[in-house]
């Protein structure tokens, strides 16, 4: 599914993987292990499954994402999207399944290790701290990065003042990319919605994430907000070199920004490839149309 | 005017922020100890300081933290007891260490106690601190050694000596009492302003994101719980040996948990000064009643009515604060300031 212009080589490697991670037994296990050490493919899942009660949210879903492309992952309201985030963030523990994260294998992914393991998220809800400035919202991300004790802290002692302006140092650089200079010292309940939302993709990219997870970025945007976004998002690739993998119901969106595109539909996942391809695969139309089409402007062509 | 900085540079001193702290310099070492009459030390100030500092520890944990916790009177006992039994049983120790070890007593045992808050939330985590409130009032009542086997549980307070200085008499209990919480509110001023500090508020405006960016959420929530109980110990301590002087298990009960939650509610949840206009208007409130009462009633205006009448007007406070102004007196504070200024 993999299209030619990833070129002959890397669509071999491709149809490997695929073969590896559809099967699931200890030395296949070891074998994507193997794989996912490569280092062009940061996140690899295989045979993930999970159900809450008797719906199944994902059943049998397989995915590797390489090292810098923004991977979309699409699907009508219900389809699986955000539980597939949150069990690569360790939110969600699947039923089946293995993630290999940059080479580590797991079957639950730690949430509370996510951010050393490289990885940073947004949430589809707003998820950032009301009570604290922008700015300070902002260096929260880099609290992976800490080392000092409370007590340091308290005393001003110099590990801890360092800890502070070197985080404070990424904290200005992110906030200059992101054009936030002017509400950097707000309460961030303050800011209107799609300035919070930009708020928090800063708090994630200023982890410096390997990988980076953003659960529907635009949702609820105006046209201009989405397109600002969007060059945001790619630039954060560009320039920071993260790979991402990006959900969003804004199919116009997705296909311009997006190197590969995933579709779930009711938890399998139906199609995979460049935009191209995914746009002309009558799964995905069929999916498409048989969801109310156009119900968030979800126009497939 | 201009001050030299260490890198030579002139750095204008900032006079609104260095006001604050000298006013309360000359009125809290000059003025009171000074003009202060025995009643208004005694009656006033002393449970002031008491309650302020508690509401301060309680603040970090329920305001920042978002932990509710009906357990501070017993970390009070647990405070004022521990100091108790240093002070008795080890020779010589000087106050501020006696202080200082009742404090990490208290936050022992408010680690054990907030060891519930890894699992509950909200009114749960409310619910289970009550086990501190009761269980530390048994085993103080049940344990005669606590109290030095005294008949009826009481404890008086010891001779209050300072590097040499007896402060027996009320300035002196007033001195104490004022120093103690200037420094451990600037030390709460400065962990909040922290790292550690926006921890905790993470921790309170949204668990979830905080876990996955990698904020130590059970480590944070037991830091609160320790530090938060390490002040209301010393807070307790102050309460036992500044204001009453002799108290008994039973003077720790949940109505003064209820009292030091009410505190932060009125005075502002997350806020420093919040703590103390809270204090100042549970401490001033009673007496300003009885004498509005006595005044308007005359002698129909009894005990038990005042004590009614302080119950009502209390709670329909607490509910038109909750509704009206969430934020509390430092909020309206702000806004009479705005005004003005
Ligand atoms: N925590 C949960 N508890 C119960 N059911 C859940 C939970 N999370 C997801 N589900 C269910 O799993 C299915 C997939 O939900 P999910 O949120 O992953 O979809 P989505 O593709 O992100 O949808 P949307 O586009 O609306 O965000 C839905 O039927 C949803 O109700
Ligand atoms: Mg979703």
């Amino acid at each position: 599914m993999i299209g030619a212009s990833l070129g002959a080589a890397a669509y071999e490697r491709a149809s490997e993987i695929s073969a590896i991670l559809a099967v699931a037994n200890p030395v296949d296990d070891r074998r994507l292990a193997r794989l996912s050490s490569r280092p062009d493919v940061v996140l690899a899942l295989s045979g993930i499954g999970i159900s809450f009660g008797g719906v199944k949210a994902l059943s049998d879903v397989d995915l590797e994402v390489e090292v810098g492309e923004i991977r979309a992952v699409i699907g009508p309201n219900g389809a699986g999207k955000s539980s597939l985030i949150n069990i690569i963030s360790g939110l969600y523990h699947a039923d089946r399944g293995r993630i290999a994260i940059d080479g580590q294998s797991f079957s639950q992914v730690p949430a509370s290790r996510l951010a050393r393991l490289g990885v940073a998220r947004t949430f589809q809800n707003l998820a950032l701290f009301g009570g604290l400035s922008v700015r300070n919202n902002i260096a929260c991300g880099r609290v992976h990065t800490r080392r000092a004790s409370f007590v340091e802290h308290i005393a001003g002692l110099p590990r801890a003042r360092s800890e502070d302006a070197g985080i404070a140092e990424k904290t200005d650089q992110i906030v200059a990319f992101l054009h936030l200079e002017s509400v950097a010292d707000r309460l961030v309940a303050t800011l209107p919605y799609g300035l919070q939302k930009r708020v928090e993709l800063a708090r994630a990219l200023v982890a410096e994430p390997k990988l980076l997870l953003l659960d529907e970025p635009m949702a609820g945007m105006t046209a201009t907000e989405k397109a600002e976004m969007a060059g945001f998002v790619r630039a954060a690739r560009d320039r920071h070199g993260v790979t991402i993998i990006l959900i969003e119901h804004d199919i116009g969106v997705v296909m311009g920004l997006s190197d590969r595109v995933a579709v779930l539909d009711y938890g399998r996942k139906i199609a995979d490839g460049t935009p191209a391809e995914v746009r002309a695969d009558p799964a995905v139309i069929r999916a498409y149309i048989g969801t109310a089409e156009g119900e968030n402007g979800e126009d497939i062509r | 005017m201009a001050v030299q900085a260490l890198d030579g540079t002139r750095v204008p001193i900032d006079w609104q922020r260095l006001a604050m702290p000298a006013v309360l310099i000359v009125v809290g070492y000059g003025l009171i100890p000074a003009y202060a009459s025995s009643y208004l030390v005694e009656a006033i100030l002393l449970p002031f300081l008491a309650l302020s500092l508690a509401a301060v520890g309680l603040n970090l944990l329920t305001g920042y933290c978002g932990q509710l916790s009906l357990g501070s009177s017993a970390f009070m006992a647990v405070g004022a007891f521990a100091a108790y039994n240093f002070n008795l049983r080890i020779d010589g120790l000087p106050l501020p260490a006696t202080m200082i070890l009742a404090g990490i007593s208290a936050a022992g045992i408010g680690v054990v106690f907030g060891l519930p808050s890894l699992r509950l939330r909200g009114f749960y985590l409310a619910v289970s601190t009550l086990a501190a409130q009761f269980f530390v009032q048994w085993a103080l009542t049940k344990f005669g050694w606590f109290s030095n086997y005294n008949p009826s549980g009481v404890i008086s307070a010891p001779h209050l000596i300072v590097a040499g200085f007896p402060l027996d008499g009320a300035t002196g209990r007033y001195l104490l009492s004022v120093t103690t919480v200037i420094v451990l509110t600037a030390v709460v001023w400065r962990l909040v302003n922290s790292a550690t500090g926006r921890n905790f508020i993470a921790v309170r405006d949204n668990e979830t994101a905080a876990r996955v960016i990698g904020v130590p959420v059970l480590r944070t929530k037991l830091l609160a719980f320790a530090i938060s109980s390490f002040i209301i110990g010393v807070a307790g301590v102050l309460w036992a040996f500044t204001y009453l002087r002799t108290v008994e298990p039973a003077g720790f009960n949940l109505d003064r948990s209820f009292q030091i939650l009410f505190i932060i509610i009125i005075g502002g949840l997350a806020s420093m000064r919040g703590a103390f206009l809270g204090a100042a208007f549970i401490v001033v409130f009673p007496l300003l009643l009885s004498r509005i009462g006595a005044f308007a009633f005359g002698d129909l205006f009894d005990s038990g009515v005042l004590d009614m009448s302080q119950r009502i007007v209390l709670g329909a406070l607490i509910i038109i604060f909750l509704i009206a102004e969430p934020s509390g007196l430092s909020a309206l504070f702000d806004r009479l300031k705005r005004r003005i200024g």
